[in-house]
């Protein structure tokens, strides 16, 4: 039998970081992710260090989520590993630092487990900070390549790829869970810990003998940012072409499709389960990836004359972004609750019979 | 096969951990397993719980509309619960601290856990002798089962800890079995 071991959600992506070769992390407590940074104080004091020339691993506790994320800027530009993770008003706090990480091109995870806002809000499940997640959250042109596990297993997995596009693609990812991924246990199969990482030739490891590299967002002179911005524009064009993920579920025969994604997309599985036992066509497109936006599965889908049902834990942010896919070929309905509130199995059906 | 089970009690009562000995023992059977925690600000006396669904397919929601099983462990968590109990359901409830009275025709297991489990000679093991009890009627896992998750819960604690949670075990076992 494949060992499992029955963890949380934000323990499965602290060790889907180290065993992706994440050797430094900083952060700051806040509910509903501390059993991340919990786990991260324990385990990466105890990280050895992978080649070529990574460090042995570093947990900080920082003063402030600004102090965090501008601690992961600097350990990045060293050719490190690095994460940070919060959740909401601590993501806020972060923003101005992953703006300035996405504008030196540099990699870097940033893990939010959504809570209620705006503001302090509270500490329940919510998604919404999907436009912040997908549209920029902090100032500039700039893309977070962003991730949205929908169980504990999914969350380790996707910790690992995105340490992979992040260097692959130099700039930063983000895992994007709510409070029940967070805090939810399940069992997890982990897999074969990074043993070698990329080389960085652009790193700051110290230029003797070498011309000195940069990293920086500052371009001051004539034209230099435009061209950065372009370089900028171009990598994310590749990235929307080649890394949209998605789940498809009973979409062959669909006369509608819900759209949803991480635990919220579980609960809507469990009511079209219900609904397939009465007979009834719905199917679902999960989001796995937000950004990019999986486009694709809508295209494939609008052919045939579908109509969409968006559920979210916000009041209407992911479906501005599927009535866009779905560019004006199929009517894009919602239904949405925010501020903690998350749509029950019989909220979902209701809705569904009445579209129906 | 799906079984959706909501434990409350007070904080304190471990309910937490009497979900999650559930949740690690039907992992090891090779079921797929979640466990749900309250996770919000609960309040001393008022109730804690959590919510452990276990099927032999994939799991969609990790919330529970109507639950197969309610183990109860204190008056305010029975009020807060009783109606998410599926009519076909079982009640497992501590008789201890909460009143079967009132209640609709559904199938109860009525004992005093916390009773038991100071005779035994630890309040803490409540959980366990509820969890005995639970067993003994839907006998998803054998006592053999739980032990083998206790061992590996308890790994570094003293043994001491093991035996008293083993014998609330049989202890609560014993009570539906007569």
């Amino acid at each position: 039998m494949i060992k499992k071991i029955l963890i949380t959600g934000n323990e499965a992506i602290a060790q889907g970081a180290l065993d992706a070769g994440c050797r430094f992390y900083a952060g700051y407590p806040i509910t509903p992710q501390n059993e991340l940074i919990g786990y991260m104080a324990k385990n990466m004091p105890l990280a050895s260090a992978i080649p070529p020339a990574h460090p042995a691993g570093i947990f900080i506790q920082a003063e402030s989520e600004i102090a965090a994320i501008n601690m992961v800027f600097g350990a990045s530009a060293s050719g490190v590993r690095a994460m940070t993770s919060s959740s909401s008003p601590g993501i806020s706090l972060k923003q101005e630092g992953i703006s300035y990480i996405a504008g030196a091109e540099l990699p870097a995870v940033i893990v939010n487990i959504m809570r209620g806002g705006p503001g302090l809000g509270n500490i329940n499940p919510s998604q919404a900070d999907y436009f912040q997640a997908v549209k920029g959250g902090g100032h500039g042109d700039y893309r977070l390549i962003v991730f949205a596990p929908g169980s504990a297993q999914e969350a380790y997995d996707l910790t690992r790829l995105s340490f992979e596009l992040a260097d692959k693609y130099r700039c930063p990812a983000m895992i994007l869970g709510d409070g029940i991924l967070g805090q939810m246990m399940e069992p997890v199969k982990f897999s074969i810990p990074q043993t070698r990482l990329p080389e960085k030739p652009w790193a700051l490891t110290g230029c003797l003998g070498r011309k000195p590299n940069v990293a920086k967002s500052f371009y001051l002179r004539e034209g230099d940012l435009e061209k950065s911005n372009l370089r900028l524009q171009k990598k994310y064009s590749t990235i929307e072409s080649k890394e949209q993920r998605w789940q498809e579920l009973f979409l062959d025969d669909a006369k509608i499709v819900i759209v949803a994604y991480g635990t919220l997309a579980r609960v809507v599985k469990s009511a079209i389960s219900r609904l397939r036992a009465k007979g009834k066509k719905v199917g679902l497109i999960r989001l796995i990836s937000l950004w990019p936006f999986p486009k694709k599965a809508f295209a494939a889908a609008a052919a045939k004359k579908r109509k969409y049902l968006v559920v979210e834990m916000s009041y209407g942010q992911m479906v501005e972004d599927a009535r866009l896919a779905a560019a004006g070929r199929a009517e894009v309905d919602f239904l949405g609750r925010s501020g903690g509130g998350v749509p029950t199995e019989d909220e979902i059906i209701k809705k569904i019979m009445r579209i129906l | 096969m799906i079984e959706r089970i909501i434990i409350a009690g007070s904080g304190g009562q471990g309910v937490m951990l009497l979900g999650k000995v559930i949740a690690e023992a039907a992992m090891r059977k090779g079921c797929f397993v979640t466990w749900l925690p309250a996770y919000g600000p609960e309040v001393r006396g008022g109730t804690a719980h959590c919510t452990v669904v276990i099927s032999d397919q994939e799991i969609g929601s990790p919330y529970v509309n109507k639950a197969d099983t309610l183990i109860i462990l204190n008056q305010p968590s029975l009020d807060k619960f009783k109606s998410k109990l599926s009519p076909k359901g079982v009640l497992i409830l501590n008789a201890s601290l909460a009143s079967s009275a009132k209640l609709a025709k559904i199938k109860v297991f009525y004992y005093p856990f916390t009773d038991l489990a100071l005779k035994l000679g630890n309040i803490k093991i409540a959980n366990m002798v509820a969890l005995g009890c639970y067993l003994a009627d839907k006998k998803l896992f054998s006592l053999n089962d739980i032990f083998n998750v206790f061992e590996f819960m308890t790994q570094g604690a003293n043994s001491n800890l093991v035996e008293i949670n083993k014998k609330a075990l049989q202890e609560g076992a014993k009570l539906k079995n007569g």
